[in-house]
């Protein structure tokens, strides 16, 4: 089914060529480009508000582009593309929701469709191999609402997978997980992009818990990208060019932290990533 | 046994032919309502519900003042309603409440109006109370076939669409990228609510009819954790609700004061909340014998006891 002809193993899976996107009179973001290939795992790294989920919105054909174009599997952006596999950074799992972990799978199977499902066998057995993949078969059947964020994440990572996608995207699975959940998502999903060769693009806003696990990655500030190797991006100079004002970047036992630079009249300053806005003052202390 | 019959069924009770159509009539509409509540509930638009329901008010009294039975007039009103809620409540969610507001406000002023002509051009003075408040036994026979259409209608609507409800509730964002129609859907939604807040009010009043479309299926969600189980529930909830209402409503003509039965609204609704509570207080008990079973667990391990082979499950 994900088979395409005309396209083999070496091209790009995803190519966002100069894509830059206006929302209500501000230009969200500018002249992104970079490339995924199968099998790669590609962090989009940046602050809240840095346009990480807009870029999302236009890969998935729901956000249209002002300028640039974008080739999923080699060809252009369709609504409903099977190639690419999403979880959203908001989904609603409301403990009152009556959905079993299972049925959130399924609806990954044929949730788009009309009527109601039919082939009961068949569709269970694809669910339990998908539940197994993710290492959630144990609380198959419990209600969704009442898992932890953790379990939550992994059946999401099954309902997004179970549709055989060669692109995986990840809308900040990260955010509200504890440092052990967050450990487990990053080592399934490095996982499922060595066995499977699925491409994962998964943004978040703190690049450490990525770091063991990350081909290239896309960094976003103010709209503005660069992308490359952890090692060619996160460097004091490329930060400093994409915030537009210096940018220090300290490796503190295998950790980076990227910090304001020691120019500005108030010296260094130390903010938690996750409530700052668009900005160089960001840092993870973790 | 006969006797307990006797006692619960006043007499008379079988053979009554409005007795007859109330059953028919409260049963289909619970089914409908169950189903469809449910969607209403997980997609957090009980206020919209509620105000399609009150909104019909206006429609009910006019379709009164021109001859017509209530039901077109509530159905009317809440369609063109729920489209103006789409229309200007836009997508974001609060807008949608201030949306769902204003029209709420205009249509009760209309019902205003419309109600006052009622009483001044007719002698019939049981009007407002009857379509504010409903009379399950007065519902007319020949509305039968409509209300049985309808509801069938809105249950295929609803069984076609199961699925992408269900994944456009979870994120709409998720839906679209799948290719579901969402803004389409939402409308399609939208319109069977309103068709389903209408028959409700035909049942139990313009101003009750989201105790049958929220109070069932919010039951329904505390009993069972699978998505067509609650469908299920909600609608057998309603029929309880409505059955045993009119059962207790005809037995109250033999209650103070003599003569004169309780309304089958009151009825209905105190056991739609009833029935909540009573969900509430199962799942609670069934939580803490859940938990004490969790906290004993690990002491018997520890006092050398053989661990429960079922506690896995």
């Amino acid at each position: 089914m994900n088979v395409l002809p005309d396209h083999g193993a070496d091209d790009p899976i995803l190519s966002v060529d100069g894509v830059s996107v206006w929302l209500s009179g501000r230009e969200v973001l500018h002249d992104v480009r970079f490339r995924i290939m199968p099998g790669e795992f590609t962090g989009l790294i940046g602050s809240n508000g840095a346009g990480k989920t807009t870029l999302f919105r236009v890969i998935l054909g729901l956000q249209a582009s002002s300028t640039g174009s974008v080739l999923v599997g080699g060809r252009p952006l369709t609504r409903r593309n099977p190639i690419i596999g999403y979880v959203p950074q908001k989904v609603f799992l409301d403990p009152d929701m009556p959905l079993r972990a299972r049925d959130v799978v399924a609806l990954g199977l044929d949730g788009h469709r009309l009527g109601v499902p039919l082939g009961w066998r068949r569709r269970r057995q694809a669910v339990d191999a998908m539940l197994d993949a993710v290492d959630a078969r144990h609380f198959a059947d419990a209600r969704v609402g009442n898992l932890s964020g953790g379990e939550q994440q992994r059946v999401l990572i099954a309902h997004a997978l179970i549709s055989r996608p060669r692109l995986l995207l990840l809308d900040e699975p990260l955010a509200n997980l504890d440092i052990r959940a967050e450990g487990e998502v990053v080592a399934l999903l490095a996982r499922i992009a060595r066995e499977q060769r699925i491409a994962v693009l998964i943004s978040a806003h703190d690049v450490n818990p990525l770091l063991p696990v990350l081909d290239r990655l896309v960094y976003v500030a103010s709209g503005k990208t660069a992308s490359g190797t952890t090692a060619e991006v996160i460097r004091a100079e490329v930060l400093s060019a994409l915030y537009g004002q210096h940018v220090d970047v300290l490796r503190v036992h295998g950790r980076i932290l990227v910090v304001a630079g020691a120019e500005g009249p108030s010296g260094v300053t130390f903010e938690e990533t996750d409530g700052a806005a668009v900005g160089p003052d960001i840092v993870s202390l973790r | 046994m006969n006797q307990l019959l006797r006692a619960l069924f006043a007499p008379g009770f079988f053979a009554s032919g409005p007795v007859h159509a109330a059953l028919v009539v409260g049963a289909v509409v619970a089914l409908v309502t169950g189903a469809v509540g449910v969607f209403t509930v997980i997609r957090g638009q009980a206020f919209a519900g509620h105000a399609l329901g009150e909104v019909g008010s206006a429609g009910g009294s006019a379709a009164f003042l021109g001859g017509a039975n209530p039901l077109w007039g509530f159905m009317g009103i809440a369609v063109v309603a729920a489209g103006l809620i789409e229309l200007l409540g836009l997508h974001r969610p609060r807008a949608r409440d201030v949306a769902t507001g204003l029209v709420l406000g205009a249509g009760l002023g209309l019902a205003a109006l419309f109600l006052y002509l009622d009483a001044t051009s007719s002698s019939t003075t049981g009007v407002a109370v009857t379509i504010l408040f409903g009379s399950l036994f007065a519902v007319s026979q020949q509305m039968l076939p409509s209300i049985v259409a309808l509801s069938a209608v809105s249950l295929v609507v609803i069984a076609l669409c199961y699925r992408m409800l269900l994944l456009s509730s979870l994120s709409s964002d998720l839906a679209a990228a799948r290719g579901v129609p969402v803004r389409a859907l939402g409308i399609a939604y939208l319109v069977i609510m309103a068709v389903a807040v209408s028959l409700a009010a035909e049942t139990i009043g313009a101003i009750l009819a989201t105790a049958l479309v929220v109070g069932p299926p919010a039951t329904a969600l505390r009993l069972t954790k699978r998505p067509g189980g609650a469908l299920v529930v909600a609608g057998l909830v309603g029929v309880a609700a409505v059955w045993l209402g009119i059962v207790l409503a005809y037995d109250s003509y033999y209650w103070a004061p003599a003569g004169h039965g309780w309304p089958v609204s009151f009825f209905v609704v105190a056991l739609v909340f009833l029935f909540y509570l009573v969900a509430g207080a199962v799942t609670g008990i069934a939580e803490a014998r859940r938990r004490r079973h969790w906290e004993t667990a690990p002491r018997l391990a520890a006092s050398g006891c053989a661990e429960h082979p079922g506690d896995a499950a």
